[in-house]
């Protein structure tokens, strides 16, 4: 069995390692010191588990396992207990709260082996879900190894592309593995708008709205860019500008 | 209800009357030509009426505080009110004569008794009122009693509040870890970690403590923040040497220092920096500056503020009357927090 690492504290690793030596059946495949190395090293190496700490710097654990995006067994290992709902939703199969004695360990190593066999949901689904009433404040998008942190203040709009979705920011577009509909739902919907099927549209970005056809019209943005919107979209439009605002 | 009916001091307050009957007696003597031991008779009752009737002055003198500044009207409402009380009360003398068929007797004594009923009642008002005197100053004491008690509550809610339980708990488990990768290093934790809390416990009582001893803390709490954070937390002190002993209240730089690591240093994959600095203000004063390396990319909700920032906040206002302040900026990749405090700090204590 593969296993990764992942947390900020060179001791945390050392002493997640040390429990481990007396497991020759699992092998540590990498200890990562941030989320950015465990994004990579997840690529590489395909763990099956996962030791992850969620305070971290840049991508917390949440955002890790969102980007990693299959189906490793999860042990949270945090000094938070603030975070154990959130890690069940996302179907962790234990939650260590530091610090912890090895015989904890030990029976969170017995629910990995007892789940082994199942077949986990995929994690990006869940973390996405498992937000929980908070809105997002900022969207991580994977791209090869390497990842995006993009705040949601900077995102100009989206568009729907099949399972994925196009996230247009700053004049780059970046490709999510995830619904329109997901992301519609995970954002904050007083500054977001779904103006159309396929879009949704940061709403201090909306200049102007020019009408198109009779049941149609174009949303044109800061940047120039035009996307079309719906009569339904126009009519969620104009219930968050205060009814009548625009034309 | 009278404060004198709530009491349980009528007998004393009738037995007050005493020179009133002597009085309203002598009068009877002198215009109404009764024998003593007659106007005595008549004394006692009627003055024991009056007595209830008086009372009653208690009301308008609640209603009609002195320190309201119409003492004009206050004083013909009283007066007015006295008309009436003496007039029931010179009224009552007359039907008592009338009844004991000596009305032509009491008709000399009339102006006197109403003279006589006027100032009684006149007093009663100012006696009234020295009694509202003592019951708002009594409640006052009450209430800075209770603000007392309050303001040390707080203060002990705010001592334990610095202390962040995951803290502890980080630290606790790099102990745990330490004990079986290098032991020594686990014992020196230990006496770092219990260094620092002793160290909070015994600031609790103290208003003020000089400076280096709250940098001490400080640099006790880096210390072991050190030992989990590792190269990953660089620490930089400029502290003027004739600031050491300016008077602080104890632990109002926690909050500050654990904002720097937990929203700063934490945050980062790069080693980053924490720098103390002390120097006086020109023109009077201290001024305390702890800056951080910061994620700029970190989401709002990842920047300092809270709980931490509005206790430091509360307690500088407490300790300095609103003469010390607590100033916060984030520019750029670095967060600064400073504290300016008063150049007579001490003296306010």
């Amino acid at each position: 069995m593969k296993a990764l690492i992942v947390d900020d504290e060179e001791l945390a690793r050392k002493f997640l390692r040390e429990l481990l030596d007396g497991h020759p059946e699992i092998e540590i495949i990498a200890e990562c010191a941030n989320g950015f190395e465990a994004v990579k090293a997840a690529a590489q190496s395909k763990p099956d588990l996962l030791f992850l700490d969620i305070q971290m710097p840049k991508l917390d654990g949440f955002e890790v396992l969102e980007l990693i995006g299959l189906g490793p067994a999860v042990i949270f290992v945090t000094a938070y207990d603030t975070y154990a709902m959130r890690a069940f939703d996302v179907h962790a199969v234990d939650y260590l709260l530091k610090p912890f004695s090895k015989e904890r360990f030990e029976e969170a190593l017995r629910a990995v082996r007892d789940r082994k066999g199942d077949r986990a949901p995929a994690p990006a689904e869940l973390a996405a879900t498992a937000r929980g009433s908070a809105h997002l404040d900022r969207i991580v998008v994977k791209d090869g190894s390497r990842v995006h942190i993009i705040p949601v203040s900077k995102l100009d709009y989206a568009q729907a592309q099949d399972d994925y979705v196009q996230l247009a920011s700053g004049g780059k577009n970046y490709l999510k593995q995830q619904t329109i509909a997901r992301l519609e739902a995970a954002l904050d919907p007083g500054r977001f708008v779904r103006i159309h099927r396929s879009y949704i549209v940061n709403l201090e970005r909306v200049v102007k709205l020019e009408p198109y056809t009779k049941d149609s019209r174009i949303a044109v943005l800061a940047d120039g860019t035009q996307l079309p919107v719906s009569r339904s979209g126009y009519q969620r439009l104009l219930g968050l500008l205060g009814g009548g605002a625009e034309e | 209800m009278h404060p004198i009916l709530r009491s349980g001091n009528l007998g004393l307050y009738l037995l007050a009357w005493s020179p009133i009957v002597y009085a309203l007696a002598l009068l009877l003597t002198g215009s109404a030509r009764l024998s003593w031991p007659a106007s005595l008779a008549m004394a006692v009752p009627l003055c024991v009426i009056y007595a209830f009737v008086c009372l009653s002055a208690w009301y308008p003198s609640r209603a009609l505080p002195l320190g309201s500044g119409r003492l004009a009207r206050v004083l013909v409402a009283h007066v007015m009110s006295a008309s009436v009380a003496a007039a029931i009360w010179v009224l009552t003398a007359v039907a008592v004569f009338a009844v004991l068929r000596r009305s032509e007797a009491i008709r000399a004594a009339v102006p006197g008794i109403y003279g006589l009923g006027i100032v009684v009642y006149l007093l009663a008002v100012a006696v009234n009122y020295v009694l509202l005197a003592i019951d708002a100053s009594r409640q006052a004491e009450a209430h800075a009693v209770e603000a007392r008690l309050l303001a040390g509550r707080s203060e002990l809610r705010a001592l334990k509040a610095q202390i962040n339980p995951h803290f502890l708990f980080n630290s606790l488990h790099s102990i745990s870890a330490l004990t079986s990768i290098d032991a020594a290093k686990a014992r020196e934790m230990c006496v770092l970690l219990s260094g620092f809390l002793r160290g909070t416990l015994g600031l609790g009582d103290k208003a003020l403590i000089p400076l280096h001893e709250e940098l001490a803390m400080a640099r006790s709490y880096l210390a072991i923040e050190r030992v989990r954070l590792g190269s990953r937390l660089q620490v930089e002190e400029d502290i003027e040497s004739h600031c050491e002993d300016w008077p602080v209240p104890p632990l109002i730089l926690q909050p500050l220092v654990e904002n720097a690591i937990v929203h700063g240093i934490a945050n980062l994959i790069e080693p980053g920096l924490i720098r103390i600095s002390a120097k006086p203000i020109t023109g009077g004063g201290l001024s305390i500056v702890i800056e951080n390396s910061l994620d700029a990319d970190a989401p709002p909700s990842k920047r300092p503020g809270g709980f931490g920032l509005a206790m430091a906040r509360k307690r500088l206002s407490a300790h300095y009357d609103g003469a010390a302040n607590l100033f916060t900026a984030a520019r750029n990749d670095t967060y600064r927090a400073e504290i300016r405090l008063p150049e007579n700090g001490a003296a306010n204590l």
